[in-house]
């Protein structure tokens, strides 16, 4: 290609008619008048939410503090709070298109109001979005900020690498956001499989949004696990040895793992395809020598242990918050944690269950059913763990609670249904259909997402300083268990009577009322959605009665709730000693907590580093001109990120001191607090008279 | 010699190297780390090859388009500029002269490049006799893995002109001698892959 080549169609595909309402305009019919004002009607919220954005940002003078504060910040905290600030943003999005599709299957009875092709965008973009662009932000978030906490680290082992991976996932997101846009996503499904989504069926730019979000995310991700990984093993406290972590940083070592080892087969598949659509390769064509098969080994040889990779930190926050809650020790510790480390391990055992019919032999089929079976083995010893550990203890009903008990029961539902589709012979009769989609999501929002907004309850006091509100929170919480039910349960009954998943509309009557039922679930979810919007304005509104600032709302029992809420920068003013499980538990009964140290030292901490966001933008339009063969935009931000890395190789003096003087006062200002501060009961933990310190066994009460 | 704890897997600075010993610990161990997951990428990429080997569609197979010669001849390109590497590091390591250092990057560069050329030319040698990526599910397969080392090794020769430029920049700082430590395994990392890429596709390709 010339020079001149590359300017000759300087927008490359973009044109008119990749606007939402280009068609409504040109075909005025019907149906594409309501598709295209529900698709602009998308759009505008997209567009608008940017400017609404931008002109608070610039009427309020933000952009400094984003820019200095937020976006070029190493501070794993602050990473880890944009990381769940981009998961409740595609949370809202994909809800919302949750609701639209069961509403679209209500009405479905012989049409509907959706188009087939607009219908089969909603349930591709719910899919990647809930995957890739909720779920992993919102567990990766978590971690970031709770782990280093947990194990008595400053910060994890890579700051910048950090910023970069939040960076990449945010271009991947950005990317969906952009496709409501501009042009159309892919109809593929969440896992797009070839041949549908080569150039000879989708030739359009929807594959290519999918593709190349996902690779986004997907290298991110590859970075997040390495980074957690190391810090996990070099950047523990003195003392916290393996089997002293909390088991939430358990978790989260195990998801790394995973990440590590499942992403690069999810890369694969994605440039494979790119190549496909881009050169003319053939590795999932239909024609010369081209197999789909690979795609569907490669896809869920990442696609199963990513299951886990979801599951695994939301099973690490029901444990704390179980063993927090119930007031006890964690029962059966070291057999959670061999549980978690068999899950881990099986997970990469198992990925043929996801296409039993897709011809392989039944002795092939037989061995993966099996395996699959096995890991309902180490999961229900985490469930009768879990009940053990409130056995007997004095379990107060809060938020996080009232999830981890919806979790517990819906979970064991969900799994049963995944032991029965296990069963080959089983999967072959409700393959499909939407039993499926009732079963998984029976394991990913009761086991996920439930685990998810109970550490976002559970931890947001540590991140903010004040508590969420309670009344708002417990509503929010029985309108996600109840919406549940409602939603998914009579999708199991309805896939039992042949509805296939994915369909825009059905001819059969006896569907209709049990879609009605799911719909009024959708309805009450998003309510859910509503409440936990309006919990977090009220609470914000009444956050200086709700102010925890010596840093233990919930007579915590891990290293997180040993500081100040929100901590310092630099987390601990000094290092603390660990002498066994339950770290700072012990050392409020033995005592030894909230310490005046006699001396100080002077703590390094990372400089600010622009990496980050400038990654972000150049994935981003790299990815966008990739979509759109805007090849010039390719060629430039691909030498860009090139000379920035190259750059980064070359900085030096990155970091920055703290000085000791800083760190006292700092110190000493939360240590004088704590000291004037009212030790509660657990009882009154949800009391204004909660500031953050709890009364406890060395106290001479019984909390 | 006293026996010495090793702060990671491979070559370790040493305590005379002090403070740039201890930070070469947890980078060090991430990037081995980073070296698993880019060897889980061309696992996936050689197992497509392996099941591809037979999907030619009537194109062009291994015995029309390989040329052990060349192959072999890149293999000792490759196994060459590791034993350079090695010197460099251990130049690095016993603080030998900067200008030795140098000497040694300088040569593993060049003997990089001269395996890059050679590995173009294989390429359009088989892309004359028709050997092209787009003709068969078998060249996509080969034209994904071979490829994929090429490129490793053209961002390795990259990175070794970078920390070149960082060494006369900076001197031997904590920044360069874990930028050479992690190159060094990068580069024998991609080694390990030549040995396999050589053994399945063109020795399994030719018998």
């Amino acid at each position: 290609m010339s020079i001149a080549g590359l300017f000759e169609h300087p927008l490359g595909r973009l044109g008119l008619d990749s606007l939402p309402f280009w068609k409504m305009l040109e075909h005025p019919t019907r149906s594409d008048i309501v598709n295209g004002i529900i698709a602009t009607g998308a759009a505008s919220v997209v567009v608008l939410g940017a400017l609404g954005l931008i002109v608070v940002l610039t009427r309020y003078r933000l952009w400094r503090v984003l820019w200095s504060e937020w976006l070029t910040s190493p501070d794993h905290k602050k990473i880890g709070i944009m990381y769940v600030v981009i998961a409740f943003v595609m949370l809202a999005r994909a809800l919302i298109e949750a609701g639209l599709m069961r509403a679209q299957q209500a009405y479905g009875l012989g049409g509907g109001f959706l188009s087939p092709d607009h219908f089969a965008q909603l349930f591709s973009t719910h899919g990647t979005i809930m995957i890739f662009f909720m779920a992993m932000p919102f567990l990766t978030g978590v971690i970031n900020y709770v782990m280093p906490l947990q194990i008595g680290a400053r910060d994890v082992s890579f700051p910048v690498l950090n910023s970069v991976s939040l960076g990449l996932t945010a271009a991947g997101a950005a990317l969906v956001m952009v496709s409501l846009v501009l042009g159309k996503f892919s109809t593929g499904g969440w896992f797009g499989y070839p041949p549908y989504t080569e150039a000879t069926f989708s030739p359009g730019v929807g594959p290519d949004y999918w593709i190349w979000a996902l690779t986004l995310g997907s290298l991110g991700s590859t970075f997040t696990g390495i980074n957690f990984a190391v810090t996990v093993y070099k950047e523990r406290a003195p003392g916290m040895k393996l089997m002293r972590m909390p088991l939430f940083t358990w978790t989260a070592l195990c998801t790394s793992i995973l990440m590590i080892f499942a992403m690069p087969p999810l890369t694969v598949a994605t440039a494979q395809l790119a190549l496909d659509r881009y050169l003319g390769f053939h590795y999932f064509t239909n024609a010369l020598g081209g197999n789909m098969m690979h795609f569907a080994n490669l896809f869920w040889l990442f696609g199963h242990p990513e299951v886990y990779i979801l599951i695994l930190p939301a099973f690490g926050v029901y444990s704390e918050v179980i063993s927090t809650f119930s007031g006890k020790v964690l029962y059966g510790y070291r057999s959670l944690v061999m549980a978690t480390m068999t899950i881990a391990i099986l997970s990469f055992t198992v990925w043929l269950h996801h296409f039993f019919t897709m011809g392989q032999s039944a002795n092939i089929n037989a061995v993966f059913g099996i395996a699959s079976m096995l890991i309902g083995i180490p999961t229900g010893v985490k469930i009768y763990d879990w009940m053990l550990t409130m056995f007997r203890g004095r379990v107060r009903f809060t938020v996080p609670m009232v999830y981890s008990i919806g979790f517990i029961l819906l979970f064991v539902l969900g799994g049963m249904s995944g032991i029965l589709l296990a069963n080959p012979t089983v999967d072959y009769q409700v393959h499909n259909t939407v039993f499926l989609v009732a079963h998984f999501h029976n394991m990913a929002v009761p086991g996920l997402l439930f685990g998810m907004i109970a550490a976002y309850h559970f931890w947001f006091p540590k991140a903010f300083g004040f508590r969420l509100n309670e009344r708002w929170g417990l509503v929010a919480a029985l309108c996600w268990i109840f919406g549940f039910m409602l939603a998914f349960f009579p999708l199991y009954v309805l896939g039992l009577m042949g509805l296939p998943r994915r369909t825009v509309a059905y001819t059969e009557p006896s569907y209709v009322p049990l879609e009605w039922v799911a719909f009024l679930g959708a309805l009450l979810i998003l309510t859910a959605l509503a409440s936990l919007l309006w919990q977090l304005w009220v609470s914000i509104k009444q956050r200086d009665e709700n102010r925890v600032f010596a840093g233990d709302p919930w007579d915590g029992r891990s290293l997180e709730w040993s500081n100040s809420a929100p901590p310092p920068e630099y987390n601990f003013a000094v290092i603390p000693e660990v002498k066994g499980r339950d770290a700072f538990t012990m050392s409020k009964e033995g005592g030894t907590a909230y310490q005046r140290p006699d001396t100080y030292q002077d703590i390094e901490l990372p400089k600010n580093s622009a990496l980050g966001p400038v990654i972000a933008a150049l994935g981003f339009a790299l990815a966008f001109g990739l979509v759109w063969h805007i090849w010039w935009m390719v060629i430039l931000s691909f030498l860009a990120a090139v000379a920035a890395l190259i750059l980064r190789g070359f900085a030096r003096n990155t970091t920055r001191i703290v000085t000791a003087h800083e760190v006292r006062q700092q110190h000493l200002r939360w240590i004088d607090a704590v000291a004037t501060a009212t030790a509660i009961a657990r009882a009154d933990e949800n009391k204004p008279a909660n500031e953050g310190l709890a009364q406890h066994a060395s106290d001479g009460v019984v909390p | 010699m006293s026996p010495q704890v090793l702060k990671h897997p491979g070559l370790n600075l040493g305590p005379a190297h002090g403070k740039d010993d201890v930070a070469a610990e947890s980078m060090m161990f991430g990037f081995w780390v980073f070296l698993m997951s880019d060897a889980i990428l061309f696992g996936m990429v050689f197992a497509t090859y392996v099941t591809s080997v037979q999907a030619t569609a009537g194109g062009p197979g291994t015995h029309a388009l390989y040329d052990l010669k060349s192959a072999f001849i890149e293999t000792l390109l490759l196994l060459a500029s590791s034993f350079t590497f090695g010197m460099a590091s251990l130049a690095l390591k016993y603080k030998h002269s900067k200008s030795r250092l140098i000497g040694w990057m300088i040569l593993t560069l060049l003997l990089g490049m001269v395996f890059l050329g050679f590995e173009l030319h294989d390429f359009s040698s088989m892309f004359a006799k028709g050997g092209v990526p787009s003709r068969s599910g078998f060249l996509s397969a080969f034209f994904d893995l071979v490829p994929l080392h090429g490129l490793h090794v053209a961002g390795g020769c990259l990175w070794l002109i970078c920390l070149a430029g960082q060494i006369l920049r900076y001197g031997l700082d904590t920044g360069t001698k874990l930028g050479i430590m992690r190159l060094a395994l990068f580069w024998h990392f991609l080694d390990i892959i030549w040995i396999a890429i050589f053994s399945v596709v063109y020795l399994g390709g030719l018998t």
